[in-house]
């Protein structure tokens, strides 16, 4: 592991540079308060207090770190405190957005390949669904939901499933389609059928841009399942629990609840990246 | 058998006056003109030519991969596209093509699964082919832990797999070196006399296509067409040496002949 190194080497200039512009911006609210008060205050007598602020600016890391730990550990996990709880709610609907998705661009993908209407009426509309802001969407379909009686995880999932179907397709295709015409010559020769091309080819020629797809795509469903939850009245969820946080200028609990989404998101993907090598390794296409 | 053995003197490939022309955006590009060729059981046809004159267009035709604007084309007394449904011949391609995610032995099932054999005739078939092409105890090793000629092996094993009486080849061992491609060729020589298989063989080695053949068919290129075919007056049993020979440098010199006529107007 001779990374290890330049990792923490990385880490370390973050942190300092982090608590640098938490002292810079900081600063300006310690003079405030001192000059209210008609004192002098000197840097050195700055530099503290401007770590240890309720409602800083930006909070310095460890102000983040304790945050982030009293959210996860120090609630037990039902609790409307505890970032765990609402770390699950933002992540069910992640889930079930990224199935969806997943399957939805699968399917999609599929139409594309062996249809030629589809290939060139399906593609574009993908692209242009993109090309929509996602926060214009995401309260249009939570009211419409909601008004034919849909509401909670599923509206949430469908805003998920909308931003992670997306690199599905397009990877999914490009897969279907990379075996080469003399693959596909070899086949002719079997007198294979649509079927049995697919199955036997195409398909597992597809895995490593579908595992490329996946990753992108669940990273892509956890910001969907967050923007979801800013338009439900702020009620559960990491995305509410920002809102929250913004309305009462608990920047803490914001960045906590940043760091939060940032971890579980590197989790999803950590796991989709286990489970590509595992599939791979046992496909013999692992080296 | 997907022959019937009643017509034994029936050509295997019979071709006349056969046309193949292109549509591309640059005009028609005429790949093969003219071609008269007639293919009996058993024979080993090289087709040899420079790059551009129509011998993998004419292959590939056989297969049923490109079809003929003019003239007639038979394989087995059927036109290629019934002769392909029929899984009348095997291809064999430059590149061994092996799926990556296949084991040599799953790679050799491939065809055996898509025409439906049962499992246990499907074990017994890939062990005979790759005894038969000397590959016994690698069945379960995957394409990237074979050398390149074993991989061609491999994809020579999986043509053979579901026993057709054609073997079509097109440049199999033009991306090894000299000397995997002597053993190959010494290799499948034995291969063809044990199997008694018809043989279709494009290259663009002389000594490959004099060492291997019993006929040499020598075609030029704009349009592609035959210049000439040559009925090799070796013996059917040929042992590397045999090279040096005084016939076989008389053949060689032949279709080097044949070649530069082809080629003479154009450089």
């Amino acid at each position: 592991m001779r990374s290890v190194g330049p990792v923490l080497a990385v880490i370390a200039v973050i942190v300092a540079l982090w608590y640098a512009a938490a002292v810079g911006m900081n600063a300006a609210w310690v003079r405030d308060q001192a000059a209210r008060a008609g004192t002098e205050v000197s840097f050195l007598q700055i530099v503290p207090q401007t770590m240890a602020q309720e409602r800083p600016v930006l909070p310095a890391p460890h102000q983040v770190a304790k945050g982030l730990w009293d959210g996860v550990t120090g609630q037990a996990i039902t609790s409307k405190r505890s970032l765990v709880y609402h770390g699950w709610i933002t992540l069910s609907a992640t889930l079930l957005g990224f199935g969806i998705g997943t399957g939805l661009g699968i399917l999609l993908a599929v139409g594309i390949i062996h249809n030629r209407a589809m290939d060139q009426s399906v593609m574009p509309w993908a692209i242009a669904s993109q090309t929509i802001p996602i926060l214009a969407i995401a309260p249009m379909i939570i009211v419409v939901m909601n008004s034919i009686g849909v509401s909670g995880l599923l509206p949430k999932a469908v805003i998920s499933a909308y931003l992670s179907f997306f690199p599905v397709v397009v990877g999914m295709v490009t897969g279907l389609r990379s075996p080469d015409a003399m693959q596909l010559d070899l086949l002719r020769t079997y007198n294979a059928g649509r079927g049995q091309t697919f199955w036997k080819l195409r398909l597992p020629a597809s895995m490593p841009y579908l595992f490329a797809s996946l990753k992108v795509g669940i990273a892509a469903s956890l910001v969907g399942a967050i923007v979801g939850e800013l338009p439900t009245g702020a009620v559960a969820g990491l995305g509410a629990r920002l809102l929250q946080g913004s309305y009462y200028g608990q920047t803490i609990q914001i960045w906590a609840a940043l760091f939060a989404a940032a971890f579980v998101a590197a989790a999803l993907v950590g796991i989709v990246g286990a489970v590509q090598a595992a599939v791979l390794k046992r496909m013999g296409m692992a080296r | 058998m997907m022959t019937d053995g009643s017509a034994s003197d029936r050509p295997v490939i019979d071709a006349q006056k056969v046309g193949l022309t292109f549509q591309t955006a640059d005009g028609p590009v005429h790949a093969l003109k003219d071609v008269n060729l007639r293919v009996l059981k058993g024979d080993f046809v090289s087709f040899i030519g420079p790059s551009g004159c129509g011998k993998t267009t004419f292959l590939r035709a056989v297969a049923a991969l490109e079809h003929p604007t003019e003239g007639r084309l038979l394989v087995n007394g059927m036109t290629p596209e019934e002769a392909r449904k029929r899984r009348a011949y095997g291809y064999v391609f430059q590149a061994a093509g092996l799926y990556p995610w296949r084991t040599i032995a799953g790679n050799i099932r491939l065809p055996l699964e898509i025409m439906g054999f049962s499992r246990p005739e499907q074990d017994r078939r890939v062990k005979d082919v790759l005894q038969l092409v000397e590959l016994e105890g690698f069945g379960k090793k995957y394409p990237w832990q074979l050398s390149g000629g074993m991989q061609q092996r491999a994809s020579i094993a999986r043509a053979l797999a579901f026993d057709a009486d054609i073997l079509l080849m097109d440049e199999p061992f033009g991306a090894l070196d000299e000397i995997v491609r002597d053993r190959l060729n010494e290799a499948l020589l034995k291969l063809w006399a044990r199997t008694g298989k018809t043989i279709g063989f494009v290259t663009h080695s002389i000594p490959e296509a004099v060492y291997l053949s019993t006929r040499i068919v020598v075609m030029s290129p704009r349009p592609g067409r035959i210049t000439d075919v040559i009925e090799s007056p070796l013996p059917r049993e040929r042992p590397l040496d045999i090279r040096d020979s005084a016939e076989f440098i008389a053949i060689a010199h032949r279709v080097r002949d044949g070649l530069r006529a082809g080629h003479s107007y154009d450089d």
